[in-house]
């Protein structure tokens, strides 16, 4: 038996709380649900490898002697994949040190903070490692498999970068928290998340465009001018890809690397995450000092006063807004490709292919995200419901608030795009709004209140309209990027997902609680 | 001494909402409920009679799962009820719930704001639910806050607000647009004394000035000094209902407190059952 109040009693209470955690974001609370969700990881996995066989099986013999052109696609997918593992840790941390929960209890107990916060930072990159490889492992089962057993080392290289993009991450974190104070830091790390997340990504599609005026990351990874460019095969840039490819001193680097910068990372900020997680609780009870004026005191209709509470709401939601920002930055690609198009005077019927599924995809999703907020996570169910206004009419005017927000935000691309492509404008406008408009109805047919902040879990309360509303969205882009073509292939997931929306609409609960 | 705006306001000419409402039914009675019943897994509410005179400050008491709540947010049409008659300033509030809810306002123990707007910007959203005109509104809403004790965070988002900050809103969200029936289901559970005496002062005040209140509450010193009459329920039935002398003498506690009868009566009220 642990001894109470020792790093392993708290990392064990923090496994068992971590792994229920798990188990109600996974199942709901529903015992039952367990054996779905094991049949579906099943699943999960055996796709992925299938898919991972077919994508990196044939470069599994590459990692004995790796030439430039290599070294140069793997740093860049491990860049790639880092990035995001850097994200997720600025989110991971941010949660840490705003999450109230027992922090009254570790404070007001004998126990040491410190230690508690130390054993906490432990797990976030076990957390993140555990998720990149949920992703990462059959590709590195299938080059295991086929091309030898030291491409298992890329797991080790995993862990060390999930270090390393947490030891950074409460480097900035607690940076962005001496800097801003904790009543800016979430949403200034959340923003930051959603930037680092998508930067890269941006920055390789960006410089794909400005050198070969397209969109293909690949194809600048493997541009002989980038390979030429590159430093020699001996340059310490490339620990990262040879670690990857299992050289067994570049592997030490790395995962020596991160575990140093992670131990140091605790050894200076255990205590001043303790002292910043109490100050962000502080703030979360006491009055803000801002002044907000956006009391408008004025003649105006029921659903036009509703319309205008969700668009302030949903503008002061900072896991919102880093979302939004995800998509956008995600947009930037694209439009710049179709600026660029225009500039040389070249063809815009291939950037009109390009953008309009992109667009279609962004409104699906980002119109799912603000339905839910809207109709789901309506904080004053009670005052809506006993004021003076028909129910249908206060969905109405929600589902309008909804669709303004996505008009706003992807009317520009479209009236840019009509310019040159009329056609693919007018295709992108038809399935922005099909889009748009199924992701709110799945919203609608699943709706189960919730508290506005339980926005990240969501899902929980119905996997099926989380799978619809993903599904729809790339049905629908898949359509639009068909139908912009002209071609009459576009038939056939535009039926495919009509057809899914009718399954899904048949699963919806029978009975949804009105708002 | 509580300073009295609202009650100045009452003593002004009547405002365009409130002559609205004077010209329809001028029914003696607020609330009348008949043979109300909703079921759940049980009976909730059990062919509830009920009755309670405008102008009157009506307390509803009755042990935890008697039916209070039901009852209440069936009235508030926030639930529906499984049969029975609803009936507010002599509007059926099932067949023409839009025109029922105009005259109403309801707050419940859990006050439900939004964390991300003000207080001012809370309640130029409920008056523009009610359509109150912009500039009353205005008005009322900055009388209210500063009668509250609100003044000072009427324009800081209301996120980091105490719950008496909040349930403070949520009341001043009632009261703005003049309801002529305000119901409330355990307003004071959870408020520190400060937040309380001036929620009841507010309730109290907004009685003197017309308005019905039926309030339902654990705090029984609250129904003793303040309800004109009392109603006690227990298993969805009204088993007693009175001034506090006349509840006193049913029970047999001639000078006793509201605990003693409330308690004598529940035990009564399960005897007899």
């Amino acid at each position: 038996m642990t001894r109470p109040g020792t790093a392993l009693w708290f990392a064990g209470t923090e496994s068992r709380l971590a792994w229920r955690d798990l188990l109600w974001l996974v199942t709901a609370g529903e015992r039952w649900r367990v054996r779905s969700v094991v049949f579906g990881v099943l699943i999960f996995v055996a796709v992925m490898h299938g898919i991972a066989w077919g994508l990196v099986g044939p470069f599994a013999g590459a990692a004995g002697h790796p030439d430039k052109q290599l070294l140069v696609v793997v740093t860049g997918t491990a860049l790639l994949s880092w990035s995001v593992m850097l994200a997720q840790a600025m989110e991971t941390v941010t949660r840490g040190l705003y999450a109230r929960a027992d922090l009254d209890l570790i404070l007001s107990s004998p126990a040491s903070a410190r230690l508690c916060f130390a054993v906490r930072i432990a797990a976030m990159p076990v957390s993140i490692g555990l998720m990149t490889g949920l992703f990462a492992a059959p590709f590195i089962d299938v080059l295991a498999i086929r091309g030898g057993v030291h491409w298992l080392g890329a797991y080790a290289v995993v862990v060390g970068f999930a270090l390393l993009a947490v030891a950074i991450a409460l480097l900035l974190t607690m940076v962005l928290f001496a800097t801003l104070g904790p009543r800016h830091t979430r949403l200034a790390s959340q923003i930051v998340a959603a930037v680092i997340g998508a930067a890269f990504v941006i920055l390789l599609q960006v410089a794909a465009i400005l050198s070969y005026g397209n969109l293909s990351r690949t194809a600048f990874l493997e541009s002989p001018a980038l390979i030429a460019a590159a430093p020699g095969l001996h340059s310490a840039i490339w620990i990262p890809a040879r670690a990857l490819l299992g050289e067994a001193p570049a592997l030490a680097i790395v995962v020596g690397g991160g575990l140093l910068a992670f131990g140091l990372a605790i050894l200076v900020f255990a205590r001043r995450f303790a002292e910043y997680a109490t100050m962000a609780v502080a703030q979360n009870t006491t009055p803000s000092t801002r002044r907000q004026r956006a009391d408008r005191f004025e003649a105006a209709t029921p659903a036009r006063v509703l319309r205008r509470k969700e668009w302030v709401l949903l503008a002061r939601d900072p896991w919102l807004l880093s979302q939004s920002l995800m998509q956008l930055l995600y947009l930037a690609p694209p439009a710049l490709f179709l600026w660029r198009s225009f500039g040389s005077g070249a063809s815009s019927a291939g950037a009109a292919v390009l953008l309009v599924p992109v667009l279609v995809m962004a409104a699906g999703q980002l119109a799912g995200g603000l339905a839910w907020l809207a109709v789901s996570g309506e904080d004053a169910p009670d005052l809506i419901a006993t004021a003076p206004i028909l129910p249908s009419r206060v969905l109405r005017a929600k589902i309008e608030a909804v669709l303004g927000v996505i008009l706003v935000v992807l009317a520009p691309f479209l009236v840019v795009l009509a310019w040159s492509a009329p056609f693919a404008a007018g295709i992108g406008a038809l399935f922005v709004a099909i889009a748009a408009g199924t992701s709110t109805a799945v919203q609608l047919w699943f709706r189960a209140q919730a508290r506005r902040s339980y926005f990240r879990r969501r899902q929980t309360s119905s996997r099926i309209a989380t799978f619809a509303e993903a599904l729809s969205s790339v049905g629908w882009a898949a359509t639009s990027g068909f139908a912009a073509h002209g071609s009459w292939i576009a038939l056939v997931p535009g039926l495919a997902t009509a057809l899914i929306l009718v399954i899904v609409r048949s699963l919806s609960p029978a009975k949804t609680t009105r708002t | 001494m509580v300073c009295s705006p609202l009650r100045r306001r009452a003593e002004r000419p009547e405002s365009l909402s409130t002559m609205r409402f004077m010209t329809q039914n001028s029914s003696p009675s607020a609330l009348v409920i008949h043979d109300l019943t909703k079921r759940f897994d049980r009976v909730a509410v059990d062919a509830l009679d009920l009755e309670v005179r405008a102008g009157e400050f009506y307390a509803l008491l009755g042990p935890n799962g008697a039916g209070k709540t039901t009852t209440l947010r069936m009235v508030a049409g926030l639930l529906t009820p499984d049969s029975g008659t609803i009936s507010i300033f002599g509007i059926d509030a099932r067949a023409d719930p839009i025109a029922a809810k105009r005259v109403t306002a309801w707050l419940s123990e859990e006050p439900m704001i939004y964390d991300k707007l003000t207080p001012l910007e809370y309640l130029a959203f409920v008056a523009g639910l009610w359509e109150v005109a912009p500039q009353l509104a205005e008005a009322r809403a900055h009388e209210l806050l500063g009668w509250l004790g609100m003044a000072a965070h009427a324009q800081t988002r209301c996120e980091g607000f105490s719950k008496g900050m909040r349930q403070k809103v949520a009341l001043a969200g009632a009261l703005i647009h003049e309801p002529r029936l305000i119901i409330l289901d355990e307003p004071l559970t959870g408020l520190d004394a400060a937040s309380a005496r001036q929620v009841k002062a507010a309730l109290a005040e907004r009685v003197q000035a017309g308005a019905t209140v039926v309030m339902t509450t654990h705090i029984l010193e609250v129904a003793e000094r303040m309800a004109d009459r009392i109603g006690i329920i227990a298993g969805g039935r009204l088993i007693a209902e009175g001034t506090l002398d006349a509840l006193r003498e049913q029970a047999g506690q001639i000078g006793g407190n509201l605990e003693d009868t409330f308690l004598a009566l529940l035990a009564e009220g399960r005897d007899a059952s």
